[in-house]
This record gives C-alpha cells, sequence and structure tokens, in this order.
C-alpha cells in the first residue's frame, strides 16, 4: 500500500484537489463530530439564515457518535457511523465550505456531485474499529448540541488518523473500483 | 421449583452488556485470522489487521470494541421449573442494561423513533423469551449496532421460486448492503414461518457459532454455496474492494404455510457481538 498522505486541517482546494480515490490520508488538527440530528439542525439554520455555531470552511465532519470517555480519557470508542443518512443535507455543507467527510457506506449521486462542483472529498476510516481509532483522537469537546447526548457536535484535535479517500473531487469512487477489481 | 432471585438475573445481565462489548468470541476471533490469510487485497489485509489491533486494544483496555453498542437483544430460555423471586422478571433485565451500559461506559444508542430523543440508559432491551424445560435460566446478550441490522430484511416470496429464489435474494442483498454494514458481514438467513417469525429465525441464525455447519446436508450445501457466492461478488473488508466479504453465511429454516415462503436476511458487522451465561 501507498504511504500515508499527511493534512492538517482546515483544508484547502489544493489540499484536496491532489486527492485520488485510494489514497491512504493521516489527517491532523481539528475535525468536527456531526451525525443525524447535529446534521438536521445545522441544515435548518442555514435554511434561515442563520449563523451556524462552528465555522464549516475548510472543515472535515466524522459521522460519529462515540461512546462515553472512561475517565482519564480524551473519548470512547469512536468509529464512523453510515453517512448515507447524512446524505441529505451534504451538499449545502459544502456549498458552505466544508471540505472533508469521514464516515462508511456509499453516497448518493447529488454528494459525489456536489464534491466535484464544491472540491471536497469523502473519506473512510476503518468502521468498527471504535477502539483503534480512539487511539488517535486526543481531546475531545462538546461544542454545540450538548442535549443531543452522543450525536452532539464535538471538536477533536487527532494526530495521523488514519482514512482512505473513496470518493474524490473528480468523481472517483473506490467503492465501485474495489469491487469491480475482486468481483468474479 | 427452583427460586432465583431477580436481583441475580439483573447481575448477570449487567455482566454480560458489559463483556459482549469488550470481548469477542473464539470463534469470530478465528474467522477475522482465517479472512487475513484468504484476502487477496493488501487493502482488505490491512483493513483485517486493524480489526484484530482493535479488538486487542478492546480487551486490554476494557472499551468496547465499537462505538455503537448497539441495543441490547436477549434472548432468555426459562427453564419451567423456575420461580422468580424478589422483583419483575422484564425489570430485572431492563436494570441490568441500565447498570452495564453506565458502568462499562457504552453508547447510549435507544431513542424516540420520532422525536429522537434518547432514553439516556440504553432501556427498553429487546427480550426474547422461551420457555424451556428445566430448573434453569439460560441467557444471551447480543448487542445490535444500528449500521449492520439497518441492512436486514423480510421478503415473502411465492413459493414458486424455491430454494433458487432465496439464495439469489440473499446474494442481491449482500450486493445492495455494499459497505454500509461494516464488511466483513455475518449474514443471517431465516425461511419459513410467518412475518414475525422469520425475522427473529434469521436473528438467531447469527447466534450459531461461525464454522459450525446447519446440520441439515442441504442447507450446509446452501450455507457453502451462499459464502462463495457473497464473497465473489469483490466488496471486501470495508467496501474497499477484496475476496472475504462475509465471514460466514448461517441458514435456519422452520416449516411454513403452504401459500406462503417467507425469508429474511439479518446482517451483522464484522462485531459479532454475543455473550452468554446460565443461571
Amino acid at each position: 500500500m501507498s504511504q500515508p498522505i499527511r493534512l492538517k486541517t482546515p483544508l484547502s482546494n489544493a489540499d484536496v484537489e491532489k486527492l485520488k480515490a485510494g489514497d491512504k490520508v493521516f489527517l491532523n488538527g481539528v475535525i468536527y463530530t456531526g451525525r443525524d440530528a447535529a446534521h438536521k439542525r445545522l441544515f435548518d439554520l442555514l435554511k434561515e439564515g442563520k449563523p451556524l455555531p462552528v465555522d464549516l470552511k475548510g472543515q472535515v465532519i466524522y459521522y460519529v457518535g462515540p461512546a462515553p470517555a472512561k475517565p482519564g480519557r480524551a473519548i470512547g470508542s469512536a468509529g464512523q457511523t453510515t453517512s448515507g443518512r447524512m446524505d441529505a443535507y451534504s451538499p449545502k455543507l459544502m456549498e458552505i465550505g466544508l471540505k472533508g467527510m469521514i464516515g462508511k457506506g456509499m453516497r448518493k449521486k447529488e454528494v459525489v456531485e456536489a464534491m466535484k462542483k464544491y472540491k471536497a472529498v469523502y473519506f473512510a476510516a476503518t468502521g468498527g474499529a471504535g477502539a483503534l481509532l480512539a487511539k488517535a483522537i486526543k481531546k475531545a469537546q462538546v461544542v454545540a448540541y450538548d442535549d443531543l447526548g452522543p450525536e452532539a457536535i464535538t471538536r477533536l484535535e487527532v494526530e495521523d488518523f488514519p482514512v482512505i479517500v473513496v470518493n474524490d473531487t473528480k468523481g472517483n469512487d473506490l467503492y465501485q473500483q474495489g469491487m469491480a477489481q475482486y468481483a468474479r | 421449583m427452583r427460586e432465583i432471585d431477580a436481583k441475580q438475573i439483573t447481575e448477570v445481565v449487567k455482566k454480560l452488556c458489559i463483556d459482549s462489548n469488550f470481548y469477542l468470541g473464539e470463534d469470530v476471533l478465528a474467522a477475522l485470522d482465517r479472512g487475513e490469510k484468504m484476502e487477496e487485497s493488501p487493502v482488505g489485509k490491512e483493513v483485517f489487521q486493524q480489526l484484530k489491533e482493535n479488538v486487542r486494544i478492546a480487551r486490554e483496555e476494557q472499551v468496547a470494541i465499537c462505538q455503537d453498542t448497539g441495543l441490547a437483544v436477549v434472548f432468555v430460555e426459562l427453564g419451567q421449573e423456575v420461580h422468580i423471586i424478589g422483583g419483575d422478571f422484564n425489570a430485572a433485565i431492563n436494570e441490568g442494561v441500565r447498570q452495564g451500559y453506565k458502568e462499562g461506559y457504552l453508547r447510549k444508542s435507544s431513542c424516540h423513533p420520532f422525536t429522537r430523543a434518547n432514553t439516556k440508559d440504553n432501556t427498553p432491551a429487546i427480550i426474547h423469551l422461551s420457555l424451556v424445560s428445566g430448573d434453569k435460566i439460560k441467557i444471551i446478550l447480543a448487542p445490535k449496532g444500528g449500521g449492520a441490522e439497518n441492512m436486514s430484511t423480510v421478503i415473502m416470496l411465492s413459493p414458486s421460486e424455491g430454494i433458487e429464489g432465496v439464495k439469489n435474494r440473499v446474494v442481491e442483498w449482500v450486493k445492495q448492503a455494499g459497505s454500509n454494514p461494516c464488511p466483513p458481514v455475518v449474514v443471517g438467513v431465516g425461511v419459513g414461518g410467518t412475518f414475525e417469525e422469520v425475522a427473529l429465525t434469521a436473528k438467531k441464525a447469527l447466534l450459531r457459532p461461525l464454522g459450525q455447519k446447519n446440520p441439515d446436508p442441504q442447507l450446509a450445501a446452501m450455507e457453502e454455496e451462499l459464502l462463495t457466492r457473497v464473497n465473489n461478488l469483490g466488496i471486501g473488508p470495508q467496501g474497499l474492494g477484496g475476496r472475504i466479504t462475509a465471514l460466514a453465511v448461517n441458514v435456519e429454516m422452520i416449516p411454513c404455510h403452504i401459500a406462503s415462503f417467507p425469508m429474511a436476511v439479518n446482517l451483522n458487522c464484522h462485531a459479532h457481538r454475543h455473550q452468554e451465561a446460565v443461571i
């Protein structure tokens, strides 16, 4: 496997445009958690023209609802959830500057098109490897929607958080490429 | 009659909630080892290594294997010679879930379907009770994550579709689920019964140890064929392309109505969790 590309958030257009489906990436810096309920709230605020509780320009959203942290730890197990449930909201967030999403599972055509249009990428982490992925998360702080419990928006500081590019800005799709390569 | 205190049920359920989320069974660990060896894709092999490393961290550091610690699905085989004293049976199980998910730092994932408001203690448990002979209580706790559970289905086939119809639907279903249910998956298939029973049969199929075939030779052959066909889809570990899409296909069958031919597919992720205890 190729050597991982190290990237630090926030990401620029140039950062994401050089990535291609299948690239292994180590993310560093700050990323934000967000899943179903938080996405709906962000989407509703944008529809009403109101400001968001976090600035998403150049940012990466990690689709995760972590397990509670044991005492002395930054976070509990923290692997990603299925991304398809965020499809209805993602194009709008990319329009305002979101550059990356981390999840698992296929995205709708509209989301893939939005990645091409607004220059953003979709990463997969290893789903279900929540204990392993939590090791790369050094700090976690809830920044919005505390009432949502595990679905609150949390600011994560990550070091070499391991992901792989599934959809790049050119419309390539690792899920389709990988399956075509091994189907028989 | 043998008397069993409800508090004992609570204690056992609490421990099973924690243990099932921290440890995988030997059969699953062996299946991950086999999968890693058989996987042809370099990325897929790396995924297997990550999954094994993840399981090791969870066991050694006593943390959840996956952040989705599931709804607590509880199968209870209650001996008919047992008299439960000192409390309500269902309340005792739910109290065990409440305590286990709190003390194990497990995620609470149970919510109101419309408002999505979290119940905050992962109750109510999903309880499947069967009355059996004897004076013991067997409890199997199988936490079920949402990602894999969402990729499940019940189909009321026409009897004319026959065994080939079932096989084709299973393969099609796993294909369309793709990377969503966190492959490598375990495929539970139920055939026969009624609408509700076939779904439960598929779920019970997931409880059979991986690598143990159905004793019925026809179903054993069906399991083997389905595993080959599913792995030929090329979905691979995490859907990134590869040889191993499923660790096992387990099929269970029960008789059905002369007009009906129900089937169900219940997928589980590689974090194929269940633990049991006998009181």
